[in-house]
């Protein structure tokens, strides 16, 4: 009987102790989704500043400025309807659009010594970086959250306490991103 | 070692080392009290003054009733240590004349962005950005807690490494705010000061008023020996004296051998939030090209560095003498630790399934 009450007792400790846990990582979990969402955002509101500054230097540069545009137009409506998969190439799109444009500014002496484009750039490169980070740790917290739901015991009672696994931040298949941005540099 | 038990084992070094610190301060002021103010529980030196005077019946003038010496110095210690916690950062700032950086500066700009970066891949607050006005290259975190945390660099690292060397130092030093390592050597480098300042002090009384002490202590040894035998007290004095002189050498050298096995995980952690351990080798070969010392960075501040600022050899050398004298692991086998896991992430070990 005492035997029986301190096992259930431990079972429950158990039980309890796994649950805040998992509400713990899972609260973790969407705000590092968050944090990727600010980043775009910010990325989003740079463009056209950029754009703007390199639009003189870079007038032979049509085509790439209007893809960059376009491009965060697309990624402006897909975030705002808030398809994931969707957010994920468009944004994709964006970054290939944006890599190609860095790697053609360094044909402009003009801009490289241009003191606000430097500033913009740096802003650029910082932002860039910071999706970057922000989607490596949330994929980092992800993990963990999977991992801990999967391991056994946990994963017998995981489900039946409503968790399920989260979905990693990855790039599809076809992403431009995956691509290496094409830099003619004949000039 | 996961980095919970990191964390937990850099708390319990913490409390560890106040706790060691509050003890030392409890030894001086007892000796203090023993050798000094003639305080002995139980009232064995009065009866020893007496012997030879009139006033036999008097009351224990001679020795102190209340051991003040003691209290005094562990009220001291017990000020110290929560002054070492709580401006244990401000104290280490100021001491290398840190100041903040500004965003105004395109190489300023870029330490805060890459601050704010690393913390973003860390999951946690930024840190405070600082310039330290030195030419040499080096870098330090301190504060008590992530969310009260420092990354101070000096103007010639800013100066020399390129972004994403700058990046690899970066990430490092947000390895040790990551594993609370900030707190521990920043209460420790406080500690060590105060240590110091209070080894002096002690040392200065005694040449001063050393006379008063042998002439006690060469009166106890030839009345009658109701003290215990002289030889024992003279042993005791002994151990003290050498305790108070050694005390800042001893301190140093806890925290070097803290330091020491800290760098190795700052350095993995610093390569697991960037992923790229290529550019802190390449960042780590540049700070160990320039080997001149550190002139803003004083010896207590030493062992919080990413590399010693002393600009000694010692680091490069291996063995016993290396081990117990430097604060650093040698910058080679740093190097070394780095590579391994450059290459292990570029040559993924094969499945055998």
């Amino acid at each position: 009987m005492t035997i029986l009450a301190i096992v259930l007792l431990v079972l429950g400790g158990w039980l309890v102790f796994m649950f805040n846990g998992l509400v713990k990582l899972r609260n973790q979990v969407a705000n590092a989704f968050r944090q990727i969402d600010v980043q775009l955002k910010r990325r989003h509101d740079l463009i056209p500043n950029l754009v703007e500054s390199v639009k003189g230097e870079m007038k032979f540069e049509k085509e790439t400025l209007e893809r960059v545009i376009q491009a965060r137009a697309a990624a402006v409506s897909a975030g705002q309807g808030g398809n994931t998969g969707d957010i994920l190439a468009k944004e994709g799109m964006l970054t290939q659009a944006l890599g190609r444009l860095i790697a053609l500014s360094e044909n402009y002496p003009n801009l490289k010594a241009n003191e606000s484009v430097k500033v913009l750039m740096e802003e650029l490169t910082h932002t860039e970086n910071q999706i970057g980070f922000s989607r490596q740790f949330y994929n980092d917290v992800v993990t963990k959250f999977n991992t801990d739901q999967q391991v056994f015991p946990t994963n017998i009672f995981a489900s039946l306490l409503g968790f399920s696994p989260s979905q990693l931040w990855e790039l599809p298949a076809d992403s431009p991103e995956r691509q290496n941005p094409k830099v003619n540099l004949t000039v | 070692m996961n980095i919970y038990e990191q964390q937990a084992s850099n708390r319990r070094m913490t409390a560890f080392l106040m706790a060691v610190f509050l003890a030392f301060f409890l030894v001086i002021g007892l000796g203090f009290d023993y050798f000094y103010l003639n305080f002995a529980p139980g009232g064995a030196q009065a009866l020893a003054m007496t012997s030879d005077g009139y006033y036999a019946a008097g009351p224990a003038g001679a020795g102190s009733p209340v051991p003040f010496g003691t209290i005094i110095a562990l009220l001291i210690g017990l000020g110290l240590t929560a002054n070492s916690f709580f401006n244990g950062p401000r104290m280490v700032l100021r001491s290398t004349l840190a100041r903040r950086a500004v965003s105004g500066v395109d190489k300023e700009r870029q330490f805060i962005n890459v601050v704010t970066e690393m913390a973003t891949a860390a999951g946690l607050p930024a840190p405070a950005a600082y310039i330290i006005p030195d030419a040499d290259l080096n870098a330090f975190a301190t504060g008590t807690s992530p969310a009260n945390s420092v990354i101070a660099v000096t103007e010639g690292l800013l100066a020399t490494l390129n972004r994403e060397e700058l990046q690899g130092v970066v990430a490092h030093e947000m390895g040790h705010i990551r594993n609370f390592d900030i707190r521990l050597m920043t209460v420790s480098a406080a500690l060590m000061g105060a240590i110091a300042l209070l080894s002096d002090f002690a040392g200065r009384s005694m040449r001063y008023g050393g006379r008063s002490s042998s002439y006690g202590g060469s009166r106890s040894s030839s009345g009658s020996s109701r003290r215990g035998g002289g030889a024992a007290a003279l042993l005791l004095f002994v151990v003290w004296i050498v305790l108070v002189v050694l005390a800042p050498l001893i301190s140093r050298m806890l925290a070097m051998a803290i330091s020491r096995q800290r760098e190795f995980l700052a350095d993995a952690t610093g390569a697991e939030l960037t992923r790229n351990p290529k550019a802190l080798i390449s960042a780590l070969e540049k700070i160990r090209q320039a080997v001149m010392p550190t002139n803003a960075i004083n010896n207590g501040v030493a062992h919080m560095c990413i590399a010693d600022p002393r600009g000694s050899l010692i680091e490069e050398k291996l063995g016993f003498t290396a081990d117990l004298l430097a604060t650093h692991p040698p910058m080679q086998k740093r190097i070394l630790a780095l590579k391994a896991m450059a290459y292990q992430s570029e040559h993924p070990q094969p499945d055998f399934n």
